[in-house]
Parts: C-alpha cells; structure tokens; sequence
C-alpha cells in the first residue's frame, strides 16, 4: 500500500510553496512573458517608441544566415561539450574508484574546478591560451603550431570547449563515481569468475548499470552548454572571431545587452526556450525509455 | 536608490546644518578603468572641493556598453543618473533617444552659464554637434588611431628609424626589410574597424556612408565595398599571407604585441601612448597613419573615437545648474591641459592645446601632438569629420567579423566587404524602423 504524508490544513501546504511559487514568478515567468510580449514589438533602446509589429522580428531573424549559423555552432558546441565532458569524467570515475591508496587526495583535487566561476576558469583558460604570451601558446610554438584564436576559427572554438568542459568535468565525476560505488561488488566478482576481461565486465555490467546517471549528466550537460556556459565565452572569444563561437545564448545576451536590440534579443530568447522545452521533452520521451533503472 | 538618495540628503543636511540648502549630489556614470578612474575622481574631487552647492559622485558601471545598458535601463526605470559616459559608437543612439537626454547647449542656455562650442576642437565638437550645429553632449576623452613604430627594431631591420613608413608602400618595403630581419610579428592593428575602414575612409576622403557617414538622417547607407576600401582589405590580406601582419583582435589587445618588442609597428589609438611609453623597453616614434598616395585628396584628416557625456532629462533645474558648473570646470584650461597631457587623450578645447604647446610639452614628449595635427591635417569634409550609424555597436561587429574571415584566408575582399556592407544596412534599416518619425 501507498503511504502517504497529507497534510490536513485547506492553506498551509500553498502557504508553504507560495515563496518557491512567488520566486518563481518573479525571476521566471514575469520575465519570460514580458520576451514574449517584446518579441512582437520594434522598440528603440530607451523605450519611447514602440510599434507592434506581428511577426517580422521572427522573419528577419530567420532571414539572417549569421543566426542560422548560430544554431549549428550551438550544436557542435554543446555536442563537444557533452561528449567528451562525459567521456572524460567517466574515464576518471573509472580510474578514481580503482585506485587504493591516496584516493581522497584524488578525488578533492578532481572535485575542486567545480568551485571555480565559469567566468574565471574562461580567464585562466584565455591567459594560458593567449595569443603572443600564454604559456600553451607558447608550448604550441615550439612545436610550429601558429595559436591565435583571435582570428582562427577552430581555435577559438577548441579553447571555449576545453574550458567549458574543464569547469564541468567535477560535476560530472562525482555522479559517476557515486553511481559506480552503487555498483554491486558481487556481480562484477561473479564476472570475474566466469572470465570476463575488465573491459568486458565494464561494458556489459557497469556501464549499463551506470545509464541512468550517464542519461542524467547528458540532459545537465546539454543544459550547462546551452546556458552555464555564457561566462566562459563572454571571458574569452566574446563570441569571435567571425561568430565562430556565438552560441545562441550568447547572441541573446550580445544583441540585447550590448547593442540595445530589444526586439531581436527577446524573440532569440523565445526561440530558445522552444528549443530547450523541446529537448527537455524529447530527452525524457525517447531517450529515458532506454535507459534501464 | 530613493531611500539612499534620502539618506545621502539627509546626512549632507546634518553635516552643513550652518548651510540653509543641503548638497546637491550628481551622479557621474562612467568607464574609466586604472590610472584613468583615479583621474576621473580627481575631476570630482576637485571640483567638489572648489565649491560647496554641489557634490558629483562618479560611480564607475563597467565597460562601455555596460554602463550605457545599465543607464538605459535605469531610464526606464524612472531614474537614470545625471550625467553618462557613453562611446562614440553610442553617439547616434544617444542622439535619437530625444526626451530622454537633456541637449548640453539647452541646459548650458537654461542655467545661463557662459558656453562657446567654437571654443572646442572642431574635429572633436563636431562628433557631437547636431546638424543645425547644436552641441548635444559635451566632449570628454577623445583619441584617435595613430601608428607607432619601434625605432630599435627599424634599426636592426637596416632603416632609418627616424623615417616612418609615409604611404602604404613605403610601409610594404619596410614590413619585408623588417620580415627578412627576423622580425617574428612585423605590424599589427587595434581596433580593426575604426582604424582600417573608419579611419581609413576619412583619412582618404572616401564616405564610409551616405548622408555624410549619417549625419544628414537615419537613410543613411555603408559605402565600405568601393574599391578603394576593398583594395584596401585586400593589402592587409595580403600581408596577412606575407606574415607581415599578424591580427591582434578586435580591441586594444595589439598593444600589448607591440610593447612587448613581438610586433615592430602598430596602428592603434592615441590614447595608448601612455601605456607604451611606461612598458617599452625600446625607442619608439609615433607617426601620422600610413596612406595610399595614388588615392587623390589622401592624407585628409583623421577621425575620434573616446567618449562624451550625456545629460539625462527630467532632473531638477538647481541639479541642472551643478552639471553646468561641473562641465566648465572640466572645460578649463587648466583641467584640459592636465588631461591631455596626462593621459593622452586629446585635449578638447583649443586653448589647452595652445597653452600644452606654450609650455613645450610637445618638444620633451615628441609624439604627443601627433593626434591633435592629425585631427586637424585638413578642415573635415562630410567625408571626415565623423560618423553617426545607428546601432553601430552591432554594425561595427559585422565588418569585423567579415575582416577578420578576409585576413584568415576564408573570404576575398570583396565578398566580404559586399556581405559587410548588406549586414550593417540590415541593422542600420532597423535603426530606423525603431526610431521612425524621431529624426
């Protein structure tokens, strides 16, 4: 039978969720509805004239390869991000969880980027990356690499990502390394036994054993690439060069902060809570079915 | 902010009570970073202390963009401060805002305070000048780009490093003298755009925009695709290619490259005079802006970038009264003088220019009057005495987006200064639109 807590007041349980309530109509909903209202407007910056104008901010948006393009670096961005950020941590789960001795002293040394703002790991990352006097870009010299992510491309793009992913990899090591203590002994040693390999006992037992939290860390990545990740570039490439590196959100932030477009900025934002309502959705509809819990 | 507002009134009422009137405060928003913050709360201070009615209180609001947001958003939220710093790029922005800002002549004509704009720098008063001649902000640092060159280097390289590169070819012989000498970066450049296309077009008399670069209304339209400017591009590409110039990004990140010894020339503002002469470890000059001697007209004279203050409307006319009092105390010769010469940004009145030029400042620091000659090389044409483009924050992004994909090798000149030139009248038809009868 089900247990169940129920309160029997008719007001104290909306008593006690009206401040989540109340916050979450100020900072979320509030904000959210007035984008929408402003995506139908053509306002200039200080908000004395404003014209309704339907749809024509949607229009000219997706009139504007620069925007289209956006969508596609945001795709390989987060994709990169997620990837190897989930590849790598797991990785060190795997090889934190085996070791023996000094494992603590591993562990806190992993867990600690984590601490760090995404603005100042996207500083320290530009200072050892800096074009003409980071000691990587250095490093890279010697080995005739010419590193100047002001103008190349894929450079800036590598440095937003190693950044990105550096500052997520704690996150993601600690739900592995949890679920892999969560793993049962017994099962791997019954393995053992039978002669799988260590890889094999990894593939066939921990790893699936591990889908749920590797399902979970993939929808906080993707969530953490779409939008945690704003500090870092807004510390690095601010989006350059070229727009190589404008991810949507940070096209949000840049037209809307910094260059006043009110109209432009908020139909962004709407097509970007779109975007992730749907992946959202999607993740827990068809990928959650996979997963074995 | 109301309540801190009560506060500071209060507590100034406590502290004057032999005063009938409490202290008028004025709030100063402004960008200035280091060495130049300490000067901007120098002006303060010492205005503060030259009179007992007023008390201006700069509050640094982060880089420019920043503050003018948060100014912004400040003003629609019913309490902007009294005076903004805000950019040059901000400039037609700020011009459109109408009721919001209070135009500098009117206030100065309201609070009676004697005010002669032919007494300022026309190069400078003209950015802010309305075209009925109407001065709408008051000028405070301005700069333009100049190019410098590391003497040592020119030596090493086998030239004569009391001879700067004149013209554009002149520059090419050396830049390959200075490459064969093992130079590892040979030139770079700050602040792309302003230098290479906005600077570029006035100091050649070419129009970066029609409707005098968008002095003449908001229809205004690029003209940056000519061939004159592609050609341009297409030089700097292919020095690119040569290495004799290495890209340094879209801000004053090159500095650095130079100062450093890595990059043996620079095209950057004049204002970074004084960091150079402090990190330098080598002889440098500092030169007029190379130009095309097969361009007719070339060199005509360069244009600003920096900064002015605006004045917000709906404030109290005894807070009005203070702001005046407060600009001529900036405007002074005496203020003038020790700004340009301490910071290098050119002086804005034409008395602190004379007096710093009196005094012989220019003979001991040789380069220092560089910007100013160069300003005021020609009388401006429409061409050259400054551009207004409507959000040309956004506009400027564009062209340097599209030069910095010339200069890796993944566009011509031509597309992409064609591909330039669509993009930012795309923006500039949005502008437009936003600001519709307002003109």
């Amino acid at each position: 039978m089900e247990k169940r807590v129920v309160f029997r007041s008719a007001w104290l349980p909306y008593a006690l969720i009206a401040p989540q309530i109340a916050i979450t109509i100020v900072f979320f909903f509030l904000p959210a509805a007035q984008a929408i209202w402003f995506s139908f407007l053509v306002q200039d910056a200080f908000g004395i004239s404003s014209e309704f104008v339907g749809l024509q901010n949607f229009r000219q948006l997706f009139d504007d390869e620069h925007y289209l393009l956006s969508f596609k670096t945001t795709a390989v961005f987060s994709v990169l991000v997620a990837s190897i950020g989930i590849g790598v941590s797991l990785v060190l789960a795997t090889a934190a969880d085996r070791v023996i001795r000094g494992a603590l002293a591993y562990k806190t040394l992993l867990i600690w980027p984590y601490a760090v703002a995404p603005a100042v790991a996207g500083v320290l990352w530009a200072f050892l990356f800096a074009p003409s006097v980071g000691i990587i870009t250095f490093a890279l010299k010697q080995f005739g690499i010419e590193w100047n992510w002001v103008l190349q491309e894929d450079q800036a793009m590598t440095l937003v990502v190693i950044a990105s992913i550096w500052k997520q990899i704690s996150y993601n090591f600690l739900f592995f390394l949890a679920g892999l203590q969560s793993v049962p002994r017994s099962l791997i040693e019954a393995a053992a036994i039978d002669g799988a390999s260590p890889f094999r006992r990894f593939w066939t037992i921990v790893f699936p054993l591990l889908s749920p939290t590797t399902f979970f860390l993939l929808v906080v990545n993707i969530v953490y690439a779409f939008f945690d990740t704003f500090g870092v570039i807004d510390a690095t490439t601010q989006g350059g060069p070229a727009g190589a590196t404008q991810i949507l959100v940070y096209k949000v932030y840049h037209d809307g902060v910094k260059s006043a477009d009110l109209g432009g900025s908020s139909t962004q934002s709407v097509i970007l809570m779109i975007i992730v309502i749907a992946l959202t959705v999607a993740q827990f509809r068809f990928i959650e079915r996979k997963v074995q819990y | 902010m109301r309540i801190k507002l009560l506060t500071a009134a209060l507590a100034g009422a406590s502290l004057f009570a032999t005063n009938a009137q409490a202290q008028t405060e004025i709030q100063w928003w402004h960008s200035m970073t280091g060495a130049l913050n300490d000067r901007v709360n120098d002006f303060a201070n010492g205005f503060n202390a030259s009179q007992k009615e007023y008390k201006v209180v700069p509050v640094f609001k982060g880089q420019y963009p920043d503050s003018m947001t948060a100014a912004i958003a400040a003003y629609r939220a019913g309490n902007p401060p009294h005076i903004l710093q805000v950019f040059e790029v901000g400039t037609a922005t700020m011009m459109a805002a109408g009721k919001a800002i209070k135009p500098v002549y009117q206030m100065m004509k309201e609070a009676n305070e004697p005010f002669n704009p032919k007494a300022y720098h026309p190069a400078v008063a003209g950015y802010y000048t309305d075209p009925k001649g109407n001065m709408l902000s008051m000028p405070f640092n301005s700069s333009t780009p100049v190019f410098y060159v590391n003497k040592d280097a020119f030596k090493k390289a086998g030239l004569n490093p009391d001879e700067a590169p004149k013209t554009w070819k002149d520059f090419a012989v050396a830049a390959g003298k200075l490459k064969a000498s093992g130079q590892s970066c040979v030139y770079t450049t700050g602040w792309p755009s302003w230098v290479h296309v906005e600077n570029f077009s006035a100091w050649h008399n070419l129009p970066i925009g029609t409707k005098e670069n968008g002095f003449g209304g908001f229809d205004t339209e690029f003209k940056i695709n000519s061939p004159a400017h592609v050609k341009h591009i297409e030089m700097l590409a292919g020095f690119a290619k040569n290495g004799w110039f290495t890209y340094g990004g879209r801000r004053n990140e090159a500095e650095a490259r130079f100062f450093s010894g890595e990059c043996a020339m620079l095209t950057s503002s004049s204002a970074a005079q004084a960091n150079i002469r402090k990190n330098a470890k080598f002889d440098f000059s500092v030169n007029f802006l190379p130009y095309h001697d097969d361009i007719k007209g070339a060199p005509q004279n360069s244009i600003i970038g920096g900064a002015s203050l605006w004045v917000f409307s709906g404030k109290k006319p005894v807070e009005y009264k203070g702001i005046t009092k407060f600009f001529t105390y900036l405007s002074s010769t005496e203020n003038q003088t020790k700004w340009h010469q301490q910071t290098g940004y050119v002086p804005i009145t034409n008395a602190a220019y004379d007096e710093t030029k009196k005094s012989g400042f220019y003979e001991k620091n040789p380069g220092t009057d560089i910007a100013n000659r160069q300003l005021a090389n020609k009388p401006p044409t429409g061409n050259s005495k400054g551009l207004r483009f409507g959000n040309f924050v956004q506009g400027r992004e564009v062209i340097e987006e599209e030069m910095e994909q010339v200069f890796s090798g993944k566009k011509d000149a031509k597309s992409a200064m064609d591909s330039a030139v669509k993009r930012a009248n795309d923006i500039l038809r949005k502008f437009e639109a936003a600001n519709k009868g307002k003109a």
